[in-house]
């Protein structure tokens, strides 16, 4: 078959698809889906995940009031690129994306309700993107707005030196890369997290290799690194991390890339694994007794 | 493969979990009105309904319903409404949601969907607690507003895993009146269940399984015709009930002619029941006997249920 028949038959096809009705799906799905999972006890522990950070940094500011003077902001500023290179991007959104996305689909299974999903005019594709784009919300919702507690409670603190600095000086910048890598984050571990549901019946040992793999990746090739969500990220960071000897690992940056190439990167893996995860739904049966 | 776009069309269909047989070879087609699957716990009732709307795939075999299958889920789940046996909830859903976001889902608009939501609410006689959480309903409600969900959508095939369970006797008849008027449409309902008397009742055809096959399918008359091994009850009220004995003794297909307790009335097995009919009306035109009633005693799903699958049919 030629290319040209090809993209005549994919036009066609393309057509064909009642796009207008998938869109109102997704975008019902994506709100039911954050009215029922957003703001529930059961998360508790995915909002302290987020709120650690915050609450040291709010200790911090509130008992080392001694270390307000201008110099020391060039300080906190590596100690919160610290927070979220290290702790968010490592262990927080890696974890509450974790929790969030596996519970798509294998949470339901669980609790015996995924054939309510299944019943419905919805292709299963358009329930894996809506699903998918709801937990992206949940995510990004929770962790951007600690990211930007974060900084705010950071620089607050030196009055108009902080104000000078966020304003005139780098911070806002740095404030977006934060909050870009920080979607970024959530939608490439989300992906990773929910194709790990559709594939494992328990994702969290497969979770937990894929952390050793994210945190080991610098040694290995350049194009066996573009495996991992880290990878993009660590391009993508305002503020480089002083960090010597083992733990050096975290912050190798092997390769180099543009932020652009950074960005298109693991937009590209994020959107390759969600096709796998429409490709997986279709096996998918219900079979609560197996669970 | 049969693409009749009134039937439900199952080829040869088996299914197999690892090497657990769930159904083998399962081959029938349905025409509209209500339909019984019946049959003992892991017969493969709830696997056929299942295999029927996509919720697990078939090992081998087709199935199409209305010449659709579930690959085309649009147009499929407009067609088709499941009530399962799942007795599960999403978790802090009240009844009014649990009907309408599926709805939304279906493309209705938000007038739309809160109107056919408050439509099936009162079809099921779930409107007046709809605004309370599920999980505070009684089991008899579960399964009600399970009810709500499958049929809000006008669904033309509505498939019900054993509906009845957990209802009291006026939700029951009320949910039976409910599935004849949705028959009386010319739709296809398609109902399992243990509570035989219930179902034979109301049922146009039955489908009798165990242990994964189905050993009968076709109207309960039909059904009961083919079980050539079990003679066929026939219980006639009549006036001289002795003197219809001795004649039905004279026909070969005749094994045995009982005279009831009370001496007004004979109950005969026969293996022919057309042929004793046609003795019958010689006898009463005779004026050996008067005749007050004639009725087959066996005929039911129950009888035969016990006579192909050696149970009683009673729940298990």
């Amino acid at each position: 078959m030629s290319a040209q028949s090809l993209v005549a038959r994919a036009q066609e096809w393309s057509k064909e698809q009642p796009w207008r009705l998938y869109g109102s799906q997704v975008s019902v799905l994506v709100r039911n889906e954050v009215r029922r999972n957003l703001l529930t006890r059961r998360r508790i522990w995915i909002y302290l995940l987020a709120l650690l950070p915050v609450l040291m940094i709010l200790a911090h500011v509130i008992f080392d009031r001694r270390s307000i003077y201008p110099a020391q902001i060039e300080n906190d500023t590596r100690v919160l690129a610290g927070i979220v290179q290290l702790y968010y991007f490592r262990l927080g959104i890696f974890f509450a994306c974790m929790a969030i996305f596996t519970w798509l689909f294998r949470g339901e299974m669980v609790e015996r309700t995924l054939h309510y999903q299944f019943l419905v005019p919805v292709r299963r594709e358009v329930l894996v993107v809506g699903k998918f784009l709801a937990g992206a919300v949940i995510a990004i919702a929770l962790f951007e707005l600690a990211v930007l507690t974060c900084f705010y409670l950071m620089y607050s603190r030196f009055g108009s030196a902080g104000r000078s600095y966020v304003f005139d000086g780098p911070g806002l910048a740095q404030l977006g890369a934060y909050l870009v890598v920080t979607a970024l984050a959530c939608l490439g571990y989300g992906a990773m997290f929910l194709a790990f549901s559709l594939l494992f019946k328990n994702p969290i040992v497969p979770g937990v290799v894929t952390m050793g793999w994210e945190a080991i990746a610098p040694i290995f090739p350049a194009w066996a690194q573009r495996l991992s969500v880290t990878f993009y990220l660590k391009h993508l960071c305002p503020v480089s991390l002083p960090i010597t000897g083992p733990l050096a690992i975290f912050t190798i940056v092997a390769e180099p890339v543009s932020p652009f190439i950074a960005v298109l990167g693991l937009l590209s893996l994020t959107i390759a694994i969600l096709a796998l995860s429409c490709f997986l739904i279709h096996r998918m049966e219900i079979t609560y007794t197996a669970e | 493969m049969t693409r009749d776009a009134r039937q439900i069309v199952f080829e040869n269909v088996s299914k197999f979990y690892g090497e657990v047989l769930g159904v083998n070879k399962v081959s029938f087609s349905l025409l509209p009105g209500i339909t019984s699957l019946v049959g003992p716990n892991g017969s493969g009732k709830t696997t056929l309904m299942n295999l029927l709307t996509g919720l697990i795939k078939p090992s081998q075999g087709a199935i199409c319903v209305l010449g659709l299958t579930p690959k085309q889920p649009i147009e499929f789940f407009r067609q088709v409404g499941y009530c399962t046996q799942f007795d599960s909830f999403p978790p802090g859903t009240n009844g009014y949601d649990f009907i309408y976001w599926p709805l939304r889902l279906h493309g209705f608009g938000s007038d739309q969907a809160a109107k056919l939501t408050n439509e099936a609410l009162e079809r099921a006689g779930m409107a007046q607690v709809a605004q309370r959480k599920v999980a505070g309903y009684s089991k008899g409600m579960r399964q009600r507003i399970r009810l709500a969900q499958a049929i809000a959508h006008h669904p033309s095939v509505l498939v019900l895993d054993e509906p009845l369970n957990g209802l009291d006797p006026m939700a029951r008849a009320e949910s039976i009146a409910l599935f004849e008027a949705i028959a009386k449409q010319g739709m296809h309902v398609i109902i399992s269940s243990h509570i035989l008397e219930e179902v034979d009742r109301i049922s146009n055809r039955v489908v009798l399984m165990s242990s994964g096959y189905v050993v009968a399918e076709g109207q309960i008359r039909e059904v009961r015709k083919e079980v050539r091994e079990h003679p066929m009850q026939i219980l006639v009220r009549c006036s001289n009930a002795a003197g219809l004995a001795a004649a039905a003794f004279e026909l070969d297909h005749v094994v045995e002619a009982k005279i009831l307790n009370d001496g007004h009335g004979v109950l005969v097995r026969t293996r022919d029941a057309e042929q004793f009919y046609l003795l019958l009306n010689k006898i009463v035109s005779s004026g050996l006997v008067e005749i007050d009633a004639v009725a087959p005693a066996d005929d039911d799903v129950n009888s035969i249920y016990q006579y192909l699958i050696g149970s009683d049919g009673g729940p298990t």
